[in-house]
């Protein structure tokens, strides 16, 4: 027996010592490394290859046409004492934290209702998507008509009802205009917000609902001690994508008002578009473009502490 | 603590009706047990006792209130779920003090009494812990001092253990049965383990399709099963059931598959002839000259016991003895059960026809 293992043994060829090539091939960081290879090579070439060169331009006085040179911090100057650029910051925050807020409010309500039996709930639930399925700029054509000076069918119906005698300037008018910019990215925003809050809902174990009806909550109690807790890691990712969505917003204000009337609706991102290629300053636009990047990482970092994990995810899974 | 009555209760989940009229009376301070199948409406019961479901016909009592209409708050029990349905985002302490906090008790009285019931359950260690922190027995341990902090006057559970490993089982049953002893809360149980409702009953209600099948103390569910369901459902392994009819001229006997005689201690009067159930638990088998004779098919001891499946008269019955027999597949063995220990029902109807 032993003899003839040894045997089988002795006949094979010795075993070669493994070379680097080798264990190259069988390590998986190397492998995992080609696998992440393509997806870097999109990111680089599509994100940050731009931002880098968006951040370059900022600091040169390039035209269209016209390659710039380096001029350091002036297009910075110049902005510091644009009035309309800081009109424009003051546009895009008050846009900003008043569409969230509104957009968090209703969308958690609308997601705790559709979370309720309702009837027809998956139609209502689809219907509910609309708005984020129509694409933006339609979206915007239509609630353009609807705030038209002339045309508006608000106006139109209120003066039906006899409630006012004479067409509300929507877009004509600053604050109206505001009014009206936030109120079409709510519509927008909020299926986003309602239906992943939603998801974050369903999560929730309705036996903890029935554990606090026994202890004796109501309703109220209910959302303050369960629901909304158990939702904070969801409401933290979505907020924080809501949020970035909202302050980048551009296509929504460039088909209503393009940034008018008197720049009243200019955000960073139309007011950087109308300079840089509107008007061919490709280096001031750059610039506007770039100083919306503290604002960006300011709500980043909220939400990446928001997104910590809460002492009580931690340890084992729930099984 | 208080008593639980159950009057001829009915469910229905629109036209599916599960509850089909039950009636059960808790005593104060008992710990009764619901056993049955799932699906036989056991959960559904013990849920319309805290309220979480509507009654849809009947009454429930707890103590001398109908609670038909009272909110699950105000019904002063306490329930423990299968998943423990601990608040995830809380501490142990925090879980266990959240009825107290809703009923604004104050900070002190809440600490004192969830001192106090952690203390119960030693579990002052883990006070401060977060459910997912916790291994299965703890949280399950959690879940129980959660409903202790309660002081309630029923104590409603709901396949507490089913969620454990088999070791920690029947180790938390004892525990519960001890927590029970001393707290002396009346308590109903739900399972479809009838080893814990065994185990832990001072009372069991075997449940079957929506209806009360027997009601009894343990031993009595397994001495003197009311039908062939609790004679089955009782015990394991199961009793062995053979169809046949009872020979009452000349010595009582009887008379089972392919003519095979087993003998029978009483039988009611004038049965001759009646075709019935012959019911024998396994472990009242013994090897004896004048037995039935059977072809062993499979041997599997145990260490404390050899349990035997044979073929008597072409029907498989099982067979548990505590003498270690050496047995073998294809051997013949001669299979006599104990007369006064055998069960008969009607073939019919499947009620027990010995007194």
């Amino acid at each position: 027996m032993t003899d003839f293992a040894l045997g089988r043994t002795s006949a094979k060829a010795p075993p070669r010592e493994s070379t680097a090539w080798d264990r190259l091939m069988v390590n998986r960081n190397w492998l995992g490394f080609w696998f992440m290879v393509p997806a870097a090579g999109f990111l680089i070439f599509f994100l940050a290859y731009p931002l880098g060169l968006g951040v370059w331009m900022s600091f040169t006085d390039t035209r269209i046409g016209r390659a710039g040179v380096f001029i350091g911090l002036e297009n910075y100057q110049w902005l510091a004492d644009d009035s309309i650029f800081w009109l424009s910051v003051f546009n895009t925050i008050l846009y900003t934290t008043v569409a969230s807020i509104i957009k968090f409010a209703v969308g958690l309500y609308l997601a705790i209702l559709l979370n309720e039996h309702l009837p027809f709930k998956a139609i209502i639930r689809a219907a509910v998507l609309i708005p984020f399925i129509v694409p933006t700029v339609l979206s915007a054509l239509a609630f353009w008509w609807i705030f038209d000076s002339q045309f508006s069918i608000i106006s139109w119906s209120l003066k039906q009802m006899g409630l006012i005698d004479h067409n509300i300037d929507f877009l004509g008018n600053a604050n109206n205009a505001r009014a009206t910019v936030i109120f079409a990215n709510i519509w927008r925003g909020i299926p986003f917000v309602a239906i992943t809050l939603l998801a974050g809902l369903q999560t929730v174990s309705p036996s903890l609902y029935e554990a606090a009806t026994i202890d004796g909550a109501n309703r109220w109690q209910m959302f303050r001690s369960i629901t909304l807790p158990l939702l904070t890691p969801i409401i933290a990712v979505v907020m924080t994508f809501s949020v970035l969505f909202t302050f980048t917003d551009f296509q929504l204000i460039w088909a209503m008002t393009r940034g008018g009337p008197v720049n009243a609706t200019h955000l960073m991102a139309t007011l950087s578009y109308q300079r840089a290629i509107i008007s061919g300053f490709l280096g001031e636009g750059a610039a506007i473009s770039t100083a919306m990047i503290p604002f960006l990482l300011a709500a980043i970092m909220v939400s990446w502490f928001g997104l910590q994990r809460r002492k009580w995810q931690q340890g084992e899974a729930n099984d | 603590m208080a008593s639980v009555a159950i009057r001829d209760v009915r469910k229905a989940f629109g036209a599916t009706h599960v509850i089909h009229g039950v009636n059960i009376t808790i005593n104060d301070g008992e710990f009764v047990v619901l056993v049955g199948p799932s699906g036989c409406g056991k959960s559904t019961l013990l849920r319309m006792i805290a309220g979480l479901e509507n009654i849809s016909g009947g009454e429930i009592r707890i103590g001398d209130r109908v609670v038909n209409n009272v909110p699950p708050k105000e019904r002063d029990i306490a329930m423990v779920f299968q998943n423990y349905a601990l608040y995830p985002h809380m501490t142990v302490a925090a879980n266990m003090g959240f009825s107290l906090k809703l009923r604004k008790a104050s900070k002190d009285e809440i600490d004192s009494r969830v001192n106090r019931a952690a203390e119960i359950l030693g579990l002052q260690p883990l006070l401060g812990r977060y459910p997912r922190q916790l291994s299965g027995g703890q949280r399950q341990r959690v879940a129980m001092g959660r409903a202790i902090v309660r002081d309630p006057q029923v104590f409603l559970f709901d396949e507490p253990l089913s969620n454990l490993d088999a070791k920690l089982r029947v180790q938390m049953r004892t525990e519960i049965k001890e927590l029970h002893q001393r707290l002396k809360t009346t308590t109903v149980y739900v399972t479809h383990d009838q080893i814990e409702a065994m185990t832990m009953a001072d009372k069991i209600v075997v449940m079957h399709d929506g209806l009360v099948e027997q009601i009894g103390a343990p031993l009595e569910l397994y001495d003197k099963p009311d039908n062939l369901f609790v004679a089955g459902f009782i015990g394991s392994p199961a009793m062995n059931f053979l169809k046949g009819n009872v020979k009452a001229n000349g010595k009582l006997e009887f008379v089972g598959p392919s003519n095979t005689r087993l003998p029978l201690g009483k039988a009611p009067a004038s049965s001759d002839g009646r075709p019935a159930v012959y019911g024998v638990r396994p472990e009242h088998f013994t090897i004896a000259d004048d037995g039935a004779e059977a072809e062993i098919q499979v041997v599997e001891p145990t260490g404390s016991e050899i349990q035997v499946v044979a073929k008597l008269g072409g029907e498989d019955v099982i067979a548990v003895f505590r003498e270690r027999h050496q047995f073998k597949p294809g051997e013949k063995i001669r299979l006599k059960p104990n007369p006064s220990l055998v069960h008969l029902f009607d073939a019919a109807t499947g009620k027990r026809l010995t007194a």
